[in-house]
């Protein structure tokens, strides 16, 4: 926040507003210079069209308000009768033409430059789902769902709200800093769109797509930023975070994520218990369905159906694993077989089959899922 | 009834019809044209009341009052009512009432098309509000509808929201065959297109670019309508099919239909700034060339609305020069106005007032759009509050503004009674001071991170939230002022003369106060 103070003066002149005296720490009014050498650019073409803007608008506010002041029929102002003057208007029409040209020689270097996505270190894949992030690191064979933290009381008013409500998630995206890293952007289901302010980038996540964009961090630190794109009810609630840390800390943490990949991929075949099942299903649960179908089962119908004492839920255990895992074409339910591992799989079905009085007593182990996948 | 209906006693002179049918079957543009306005102003409070529990839930971070589900349905009904309903009726309605009586015409050159194109309005958005209480809600994906969270992830009510969209686009299209046949055809001896008011040559291009992007729009919602119902995969990418293309087709609509709702409302503020000044226009056919330049490139910059979709390199450089282009011909019309001002006699009625907040308002919209078509700094701006602030500066004091200025201006001639002066000054100050309170703070918003179309926030943006919704409960309110105005208006205050205004010229001021039920059945001679 080290820059605010000292580049919000400018529009503060512009909007000739008062600047409260800081009880707000943390608001801003203008645009953040942000962290990488695009951010940076992008700022500075920012300011110089806003300064350009302000340059006109005196002149032509100025004019105005001479007129308006004195040209008054009430001071006795009688009107002139003049109504074109060639010259005049063809200055003020190159003018603006030749501002315009030089004003798109910089922004075309920017946008050039923006676009090499050439020569990248790290490469990670970018998908969005309703409404969370997946990150997978391509090269390094583990990914993960990056999805809101801040808790349901929070947001309810039920409770005091976070530091960062609303822009912290469980697990941001680590990058290493100074290094160029290329994001592949697509989507599972609607348009999201991926956008860290403090990074310069912005770039929409399309289902069927994949859109490329890059960034290069140069200071260590956590960078916050949301969906842009509106996709459906929780379009508010999909933070991104990313934070940057030195080269050896990101070598530790891509170990550990390997290592935590291939632990996972263990536990496949572990021998689970009922409460282990229930206890993971919870969490599972919490995170992929809680959002549509409730914390308590009870859904938002039509759209959304209650699962506490539904047939899906409580009936045919079949037909409840495959709704999950394959999803019900034309409706919200989404495919959750490519997005939870099997042990998830398992967990959150047994736990939907467990909670809130749906007590069916049944078992999912990660090993049906194994055998209903392999079907 | 006085000087015109007399002096052509020989002929068959009829008022109106009494009783319902005069507004059902009525052929008469002034009836049509006061329907028109009428249904804009209901729309109008009814979108702004939308617009309030939007701003009601963004009071404070945290859900409050209305759950994400809804808060999507407000912002999405929000937009279309106000784009379809308020705005692009309103201008309607005012092209109804003075084209005819501006270009020497007794009526519009097709009356009873007129009547249709009126009556499936009200039919259309019954139908679009309707879906309000259907099951599953009213369409959440705003009003710029992206697929594919319209088709596979959209509620049921969305076929409804298509034939509302589909009739709606009948209408337009009506209206805009209507105004080219009486603008081409009905004008008064004399009148060459060079000499034709500017409202009139505004409109004129404004309907061209109705007939030509209606249809794209009804294509569009078609090809929706195909998706959701008949299996087809026009934007299912799992189909084979393409949801960007979605948003070209929708764009090369969305980008003319802003300069829609702007262009008319320039041929008004060119009155009433003349009229005002008591001064004839500055650079009257610069002004005509500038419209007509803003018109054709309007059809080739839709796609500075998706910097972000990943267009290629040429792609996003040809549109970022061709939309900076379209700060040449606007910036000319400012300076035009501006220039009429100059040395003038002025005098600040409220039509006056209204208009020279359009200019200076309007401006600074035009200053944010300039800023929006640089590529690489609108992906900074891009879908956050400072592109909401950028289209309600040109909107709200643009459009909105421009139809209360026009409607200042032509209600003595309407009525044949002064407004009140008083409360009218008022409801320009207290409009003024609310607009800017609500949207100037979003500009800061958009540019401190904050997207739109959320429905909660981070604390950070929680200050310039409150101050925002606090200026729009202010302007709202003050709508109802107008509503007051408009109503004491008809009912009685002083009696208006045939030219109300000191500066106003053209055919209009020519007709009695309020103008007869039928005017120029002989047609006036221009010099």
């Amino acid at each position: 926040m080290r820059v605010h103070t000292k580049r919000t003066l400018p529009v503060v002149a512009v909007a000739s507003l008062a600047a409260p005296t800081s009880v707000w720490a943390d608001w801003t009014m203008n645009m953040s210079p942000g962290v990488t050498g695009t951010s940076n650019q992008i700022f500075s073409l920012h300011m110089t069209i806003l300064w350009i803007c302000v340059a006109i608008g005196v002149v032509v506010f100025g004019v105005m308000f001479w007129s308006i002041i004195a040209h008054r029929k009430s001071k006795g102002h009688k009107p002139a009768n003049f109504h074109e003057n060639t010259v005049v208007e063809i200055l003020w029409t190159i003018i603006p033409l030749a501002i315009l040209v030089a004003m798109a020689i910089p922004a075309t270097a920017t946008l050039i430059d923006m676009y090499d996505t050439s020569e990248a270190e790290v490469d990670i894949k970018v998908t969005g789902y309703q409404w969370r992030w997946q990150y997978e690191y391509i090269n390094e064979d583990f990914g993960f769902f990056s999805s809101l933290a801040t808790p349901r009381d929070q947001i309810e008013n039920r409770q005091a709200k976070g530091e960062n409500y609303l822009l912290e998630v469980d697990k941001p995206m680590k990058v290493p800093v100074g290094k160029k890293v290329r994001l592949l952007l697509t989507a599972n289901d609607v348009i999201h769109s991926w956008w860290v302010p403090a990074l310069g980038v912005k770039k929409d996540a399309i289902p069927g797509f994949i859109n490329e964009t890059w960034t290069r961090i140069d200071e260590p630190g956590i960078y916050r930023g949301q969906c842009t794109e509106l996709c459906g009810k929780d379009h508010g609630f999909m933070p991104v975070v990313v934070e940057a840390v030195p080269q050896e800390e990101y070598d530790q943490w891509v170990a550990e994520q390997r290592e935590a990949a291939e632990q996972e991929r263990l536990l496949t075949e572990k021998d689970w218990t009922m409460d282990e099942l229930m206890e993971r299903g919870e969490q599972v649960y919490a995170s992929a369905c809680a959002s549509c179908h409730q914390s308590d089962g009870s859904g938002s119908p039509p759209a959304f159906p209650a699962l506490k004492g539904s047939a899906v839920a409580t009936e045919d255990r079949a037909a409840h694993i495959d709704i999950v895992v394959n999803g019900v074409s034309g409706t919200a339910m989404q495919a959750f077989g490519s997005q939870l591992s099997e042990v998830e799989l398992g967990a959150v079905i047994t736990y939907e089959r467990n909670a809130w009085g749906n007590n069916t007593g049944e078992m999912v182990t990660p090993q049906d899922i194994v055998d209903y996948l392999s079907e | 009834m006085s000087a015109v209906a007399e002096s052509h006693s020989q002929e068959h002179h009829h008022g109106p019809a009494s009783g319902i049918t005069r507004w059902l079957l009525t052929t008469n543009h002034k009836d049509i044209g006061t329907m028109y306005l009428i249904f804009s102003f209901a729309m109008f409070l009814l979108g702004g009341s939308m617009a309030m529990v939007i701003r009601a839930e963004l009071f404070q971070p945290g859900l409050q009052i209305v759950q994400p589900e809804f808060f999507n349905q407000m912002t999405t009904m929000h937009g279309l009512i106000m784009v379809f309903g308020a705005v692009m009726p309103a201008f309607v309605g005012l092209a109804n009432w003075m084209l005819p009586l501006m270009i020497g015409a007794p009526d519009m050159a097709l009356p009873r098309m007129n009547n249709w194109s009126f009556w499936l309005l009200p039919c259309a958005f019954l139908i679009l509000v309707s879906t309000l209480f259907m099951q599953g809600g009213a369409p959440n994906f705003g009003w710029t509808f992206y697929a594919p969270l319209s088709t596979t992830y959209g509620p049921p009510s969305t076929t409804f929201f298509i034939f509302a969209i589909h009739i709606m686009g009948v209408s337009s299209i009506m209206g805009a065959i209507n105004v080219i046949a009486t603008i081409l055809n009905l004008r008064a001896p004399g009148m060459t297109l060079m000499k034709m008011p500017l409202f009139v040559w505004t409109w004129l291009i404004t309907a061209f670019l109705l007939i030509a992007v209606m249809p794209v729009l009804a294509g569009v919602v078609t090809m929706m309508l195909m998706d959701i119902n008949f299996g087809t995969s026009f934007f299912d990418a799992s189909g084979g099919g393409d949801p960007v293309l979605f948003q070209h087709v929708f764009w090369f609509f969305g980008h003319p239909e802003v300069y829609i709702m702007i262009l008319p409302a320039f041929g008004v503020i060119s009155h009433i700034v003349s009229t005002f000044s008591r001064k004839p226009l500055f650079g009257y056919a610069s002004m005509v060339y500038a419209v007509g330049a803003i018109a054709l490139l309007s059809f080739v910059v839709w796609a500075h609305h998706m910097f972000t979709v990943g267009i290629p390199l040429t792609g996003q450089l040809f549109f970022m020069y061709a939309t900076m282009l379209i700060a040449v011909p606007t910036g000319v019309k400012v300076f035009n106005w501006v220039a009429t001002m100059f040395r003038g006699s002025l005098t600040f009625e409220a039509p006056m007032l209204f208009a020279v907040a359009f200019i200076i308002l309007f401006t600074i919209g035009g200053f944010s759009g300039l800023m929006l078509a640089i590529a690489p700094a609108d992906f900074q701006y891009h879908d956050t509050y400072f592109v909401v602030a950028h289209f309600h500066y040109v909107l709200v004091p643009g459009a909105i503004f421009g139809i209360f200025a026009a409607a200042y201006y032509w209600l003595p001639k309407w009525t044949g009674h002064m407004y009140d002066e008083i409360l009218a000054k008022t409801h320009f100050w207290l409009s003024f001071v609310g607009m800017n309170l609500a949207f100037f703070p979003m500009h800061f918003l958009g540019l401190a991170g904050m997207p739109r179309r959320i429905p909660d926030y981070a604390l950070q943006f929680a200050d310039f939230n409150m101050v925002s919704s606090i200026g729009a409960f202010l302007f709202g309110a003050t709508q109802l002022l107008f509503l007051f105005i408009v109503v004491k208006c008809v009912r009685g205050g002083e009696k208006a003369p045939a030219k109300p205004w000191e500066g106003a010229e053209g055919l209009e001021w020519t007709v009695p106060s309020p103008a007869p039920y039928h005017t120029f059945s002989t047609p006036p001679e221009v010099k």
